[in-house]
């Protein structure tokens, strides 16, 4: 989109971009609302210790109490009990910083964020099938003209309406869309055919394609022999899926997965996309592999025109998991236990690679860790509401509340900033430059049309600003020399707050990964509307295309890997006889910290709903717009009852966007897939009443 | 516990069951011992393998691997020495165990009739079992134009629906009045008849074979009433019976099969029996779902992963799925009685459907031909949920449901709160208003509201509005 600022404040224009063709939707046209919006904090907070409410402070007072609380936790229990949380919408240059700073700044091992629940599993599986993890391999555009799509658990007419361009020129030309999802969405009412699993069924489905697919002879043998390995114990184990084995289990007829394994099959284009309704679960990394399983069995990725891809789910969804705020990595994609890697980053650091830190835990074991015996006792947050985004929601609120320090930086006060000891007001995206990589891979430019306003910092001018604090704060004053460089600068120097500082930084330390960004410069992406990585050199090609030629593994070869069902983690019981699942409403974002505060996106979307089936509804003595409770063995929430024919009578819906007695996440499971560290966001069990 | 498990047979339940143990302990001592020459493999998949559309390669099944496994194929399992606690196989190997598998399986029936000596089958008269019997079929097909199926049972009709896909005239003869009759009503048999047809198979149904000639050229198949058939090839489907000769000599209870408790356990403690060759509560299960079922809670059992693990046997649903042949049967579709009853039958078609409802839960159903909620019915039977108040949903699947069941209404009926635009929340009322206001192009109402900048999904919509506002003289806006 672009901007244009006069008088009257700042108004949103679509742009014409390759990606969402001028389309904007409701979130879009709003967005400016809140550069302006009087909830905005443009004073930092601090908790008075006396009453224990936050309190406008100086920006001196705010990051003195924050450094305080820093050293004293880390000289009393460590470096690694000082964490970071990030989010997956900051830009590359604060993602990287943040990474960063918490390795060689604050010195600690732990850092993940909020990614960890949205990407994690695409990611994994896709980095141990192709050796890379790009959300998608090829262009967006290339959804216009593919013969056959499969969404897998994506809804993008609501989380990303311009998207459904693609799809709505995809079958005008003739395309067959193919949408599985428990519920009848507004993706799967455009859909030629819509498979409506029993949630945490999604592999099996898979397995059962990949059957079929085997047994009418439209496995691409000589792909598979060439440009994989592992397919013989791929092969075994889906023979134990035949079709009726899987429809008892999810509920898909026969007859569907056939016409699905055909047009998958014997289409000339086609390209299967997963997103979260596959992937937030306990089994998401299997469940994903399974589908790129039948992407490779059916020789597809690579192949012109078709492929596998995951559909990201934040602004920054697919850089924010590229330059080092996860647990287990460091810029450009790289390992944080591979040694050349650390050796590496730790040069364009400037520090010894032994100096830095080992690997972190993953998101939620770091959030239920906090404040616990051995766990962290201070965390700092960027770009994240935790309080409203996690699984078992309240009982990670505890955990925050029983920390000795929470500082949260934000635009808003969210639930989370609300329980913070220090809240660090921020700048908004049309106050900073920087850079997003979508999900083609392709790095994009966010330019500033105005500076933050009075009292706001950026996020890079705060990790700055608390380096060069904390560098001072080391240094015993008997000790210091006045007549040699103040640490503090030298600390500045190394936490540059100028993104275009960052970026040069940044392209350097992801010089040779996978992510290489080397030869991406602000010029450049505005040049060509976005550079896709890897792109090594400045005067050499991008990649818009991945796999033409061979995978990102040391022999070239996509991998299989053999995996089978497994049930959920959690599965209906007397108690809790129905099962429950979450996701999007379009007017709507995340947490919805900052979409709840758009009028008109509250108009649209003013609550939290259950809904459920007219059938189950009758049942239960519930009438539409009746206040409900959803009980599980985590805890409750409460909205009203939407009927709805579009769910299965077994399963009830409800949006995770909303916060108080309306948080769906007080009632989901915090099991975690045991590779990725996704928690099993879509499916738990629970009991429904009326309130 | 790190005893050693032996398991005799390593077809779908024993294979499983060297998997699910596997999976519990990865140390576990398994001893899986198969009398078949093979790798394990998926006995569903024979009949697609008989019509031609895979290789033997792709039957395979995945075999538990790794430390403490130790698997053997060819090895046939002779006698069990309880005292011992051993088993004998035929090259005179005693292998001792802490625990005993018996997971034989079951043997295909050979009908007494003249002609036809189990222990030595002509040529071209062939059992439906194995993967060996599977060879020989293909074999004795290889140039031939015509086959005899005996037996109109689901893995005969299987069998024959995969001959004739190979291109040979093929002919089912069963001595029943009407097709599987244990799991269809007469109009249902009538109507698989009739698909059948269309495929190249015909039924002689209602007359029992008398006697078998075969030579080298082919065979003669005589029937009850005096005709006699002729074909290249005869294929026996006439049931199976379960393989109990281990157990029997051993001493332990056997009836028709292999008797179990809920835990599996045999008459001897040390002993289990799983799969085909094992009666449970008198039933003898015959299908895949319940032998995997039982290798699960055998596994549970054994390792101790869950001690109080019991076999309860589910409700059995049996699928026909053979090229162009959609059948699932389930319960007791067709008893009397005060039972609601919903039927739907377009022979024409092939289609057939027939469900009974006691208490809001089904109790039984037949669904052949095209079916699409056939999926929700096989859940709603398994699991035992109440059935939708709308019946038709159980017959009509989604057709009756919101896909494309919102046609456009007429601008002039629609509500003015109807929302138009979902991406941007845009209702009528509100383009109206923007007409009202002086927009009076598509580009200026949207322009003016937004709608049809998400997805772009309404824009018929919106220009279908802004055709009808221009016509009209004048609009009452009405809230």
């Amino acid at each position: 989109m672009t901007l244009r600022a006069d008088d009257a404040g700042v108004t949103v224009h679509p742009r014409e971009f390759p990606t969402n063709r001028g389309g904007l939707c409701q979130k879009g046209w709003t967005a400016a609302e809140l550069l302006d919006h009087p909830d905005r904090l443009t004073t930092p907070l601090v908790r008075d210790a006396a009453t224990g409410e936050l309190h406008p402070a100086s920006w001196d007072t705010a990051l003195d109490r924050v450094v305080a609380g820093i050293r004293a936790v880390q000289d009393d229990a460590g470096r690694d009990a000082v964490a970071v949380f990030g989010g997956g919408g900051l830009t590359n240059e604060k993602a990287y910083a943040l990474g960063k700073f918490a390795r060689i700044g604050l010195r600690t091992r732990n850092i993940d964020y909020n990614g960890r629940f949205c990407m994690s599993s695409a990611a994994a599986a896709g980095m141990r099938a192709f050796g890379i993890d790009r959300g998608l391999p090829f262009p967006l555009a290339d959804l216009g003209r593919a013969d056959t799509l499969l969404l897998v658990g994506a809804n993008p007419a609501e989380t990303m309406p311009p998207l459904v361009r693609w799809l709505t020129e995809q079958r005008r030309d003739g395309g067959k869309l193919i949408v599985i999802d428990p519920r009848v969405t507004a993706t799967a009412r455009q859909a030629d055919l819509h498979l409506q699993p029993l949630p945490g069924t999604d592999l099996a489905v898979a397995n059962a394609l990949l059957h079929i697919a085997l047994t009418e002879g439209w496995v691409d043998r000589a792909y598979v022999a060439d440009r994989t390995t592992g397919f013989d114990a791929v092969r075994r184990g889906v023979a134990a899926w035949w079709p009726a084995r899987a429809e008892q289990l999810s509920g898909v007829p026969v007859a569907d997965l056939e016409a699905t394994a055909r047009a998958l099959g014997t289409g000339g284009r086609v390209i299967i996309l997963t997103a979260r309704g596959a992937e937030q679960h306990a089994k998401g990394v299997d469940t994903v592999t399974a589908y790129v399983n039948l992407a490779l069995a059916l020789g597809l990725p690579g192949r012109d025109g078709s492929g596998y891809g995951c559909l990201t789910g934040q602004g920054n969804g697919q850089g924010g998991r590229e330059h080092g705020q996860k647990a287990d990595q460091l810029p450009g994609y790289r390992r944080i236990d591979d040694p050349a890697a650390r050796e590496h980053v730790a040069g364009v650091w400037g520090v010894p690679a032994d100096e830095l830190p080992g690997p972190g835990v993953p998101a939620y074991q770091l959030l239920d860790s906090l404040g616990t015996p051995g766990g962290p006792r201070a965390l700092l947050v960027f770009g994240s509401n935790p309080v409203v985004s996690a699984p078992r929601a309240a009982r990670i609120e505890g955990r925050l509340r029983n920390l000795d320090l929470l500082v949260v930086a934000d635009l808003l006060l969210s639930e989370t900033a609300a329980l913070a000891d220090v809240v660090l007001p921020t700048a908004q995206w049309a106050e900073e430059d920087g850079t997003m990589t979508n999900l083609e891979g392709r790095v994009l430019r966010r330019r500033a049309l105005r500076p933050p306003p009075p009292g706001v910092r950026t996020d890079l001018a705060i990790i700055s600003d608390l380096a060069a604090r904390l560098a001072e704060a080391d240094v015993d004053p008997a000790d210091a020399n006045p007549a040699s460089v103040r640490p503090a600068a030298v600390a500045a120097a190394r936490f540059p707050a100028d993104p275009a500082v960052v970026f040069a930084e940044l392209r350097r330390a992801s010089a040779g990964g996978a992510a290489d960004y080397a030869g991406i410069s602000w010029d450049r992406i505005d040049a060509d509307d976005g550079v896709y990585w890897p792109c090594p050199t400045e005067d050499g090609p991008d990649t818009p295309r991945l796999f033409a030629d061979r995978f990102a593994t040391p022999d070239g070869r996509a991998r299989f890997h053999p995996v089978d069902h497994r049930p959920a983690a959690e599965e209906v019981c007397v108690t809790y006889p129905l099962h429950f699942t979450t996701g999007r409403v379009l007017a709507q974002y995340q947490s919805g910290t900052q979409t709840r505060r758009v009028a008109a996106l509250r108009r649209a979307a003013p609550e939290a709903f259950v809904e459920l089936h007219p059938d189950l509804a009758t049942r239960l003595g519930i009438d539409d717009g009746d206040p409900v409770r959803v009980t599980s063995r985590r805890g409750e929430f409460r909205a009203p009852a939407r009927l709805s024919a579009g769910i299965r009578p077994d399963t009830v819906f409800a949006p995770f966007h909303y916060a108080g007695a309306g948080r769906a996440n007080s009632v989901t499971n915090d099991a975690v897939d045991p590779i990725s560290g996704m928690p099993e966001f879509k499916i738990c069990a629970v009991r429904v009443e009326k309130a | 516990m790190t005893a050693r498990v032996v398991i005799v047979g390593n077809g779908m339940a024993g294979a499983r069951l060297a998997g699910e143990l596997h999976a519990r302990e990865g140390d576990r001592k398994v001893t899986v011992l198969g009398a078949e020459p093979h790798r394990a493999y998926n006995r569903i998949l024979l009949s697609t393998l008989l019509a031609g559309r895979i290789d033997e390669p792709d039957v395979e099944l995945t075999e538990a691997a790794g430390h403490g496994v130790d698997l053997r194929s060819g090895v046939p399992v002779i006698a069990v020495d309880r005292s011992a606690r051993e088993v004998r196989t035929d090259d005179g190997e005693r292998i001792g165990y802490d625990h005993l598998v018996l997971a034989t399986g079951a043997r295909a029936v050979v009908p007494t009739l003249p002609g036809l000596d189990p222990a030595n089958l002509p040529e071209r008269v062939v059992p439906f079992r194995t993967l060996d019997d599977c060879r020989r079929i293909l074999a004795a097909a290889d140039g031939a134009r015509s086959a005899l199926v005996l037996g109109g049972g689901l893995l005969g009709l299987e069998a024959a629906r995969g001959l004739a896909a190979r291109g040979l005239a093929t002919t089912v003869v069963h001595p029943r009045e009407h097709l599987m009759e244990r799991q269809l009503d007469p109009t249902a048999g009538a109507v698989l008849a009739g698909t059948l047809a269309g495929f190249g198979v015909s039924v002689q149904l209602g007359v029992s074979a008398t006697g078998v000639a075969a030579d080298a050229s082919g065979v003669r198949l005589d029937l009850a009433d005096g005709r006699s058939l002729h074909a290249d090839l005869l294929v026996l489907s006439c049931g199976v019976r379960p393989d109990t000769a281990l157990a029997q000599a051993a001493g332990l209870t056997v009836r028709r099969g292999v008797v179990v408790d809920d835990r599996l356990r045999t008459s001897d403690r040390s002993i289990s029996a799983i799969g085909d060759c094992a009666e449970h509560d008198g039933v003898l299960t015959g299908l895949v779902a319940p032998a995997w079922a039982q290798a699960q809670v055998l596994a549970d059992v054994l390792t101790g992963t869950d001690p109080l693990a019991r076999y309860r046997p589910r409700p059995v649903v049996t699928r026909l799925k053979a090229a162009g042949i959609d059948l699932a049967s389930m319960g007791d579709a067709s008893s009397g009685g005060p039972d609601e009853e919903l039927t739907f039958a377009d022979p024409t078609r092939g289609t057939y459907a027939r469900l009974r409802i006691r208490d809001e839960r089904l109790i039984g159903a037949i669904l052949l031909g095209d079916n699409p909620a056939v999926g929700t019915v096989i859940q709603l039977f398994d699991r035992g949920q109440p059935v939708p108040s709308d019946r038709r949903a159980l017959l009509l699947g989604r057709a009756l449901g919101a896909i494309g069941a919102t046609p456009a209404a007429s601008p002039a009926l629609m509500p003015d709160a109807a929302t138009v635009c979902q991406c941007n929340t845009v209702s009528k009322g509100a383009l109206v208003r923007s007409w009202r206001s002086g927009a009076r192009t598509v580009d200026a109402v949207v322009a003016a509201t937004r709608a049809g900048t998400g997805c772009g999904g309404c824009r018929d919509a919106v220009s279908g509005i802004v055709d009808w506002l221009s016509q009209a003289e004048s609009v009452e806006v009405t809230r």
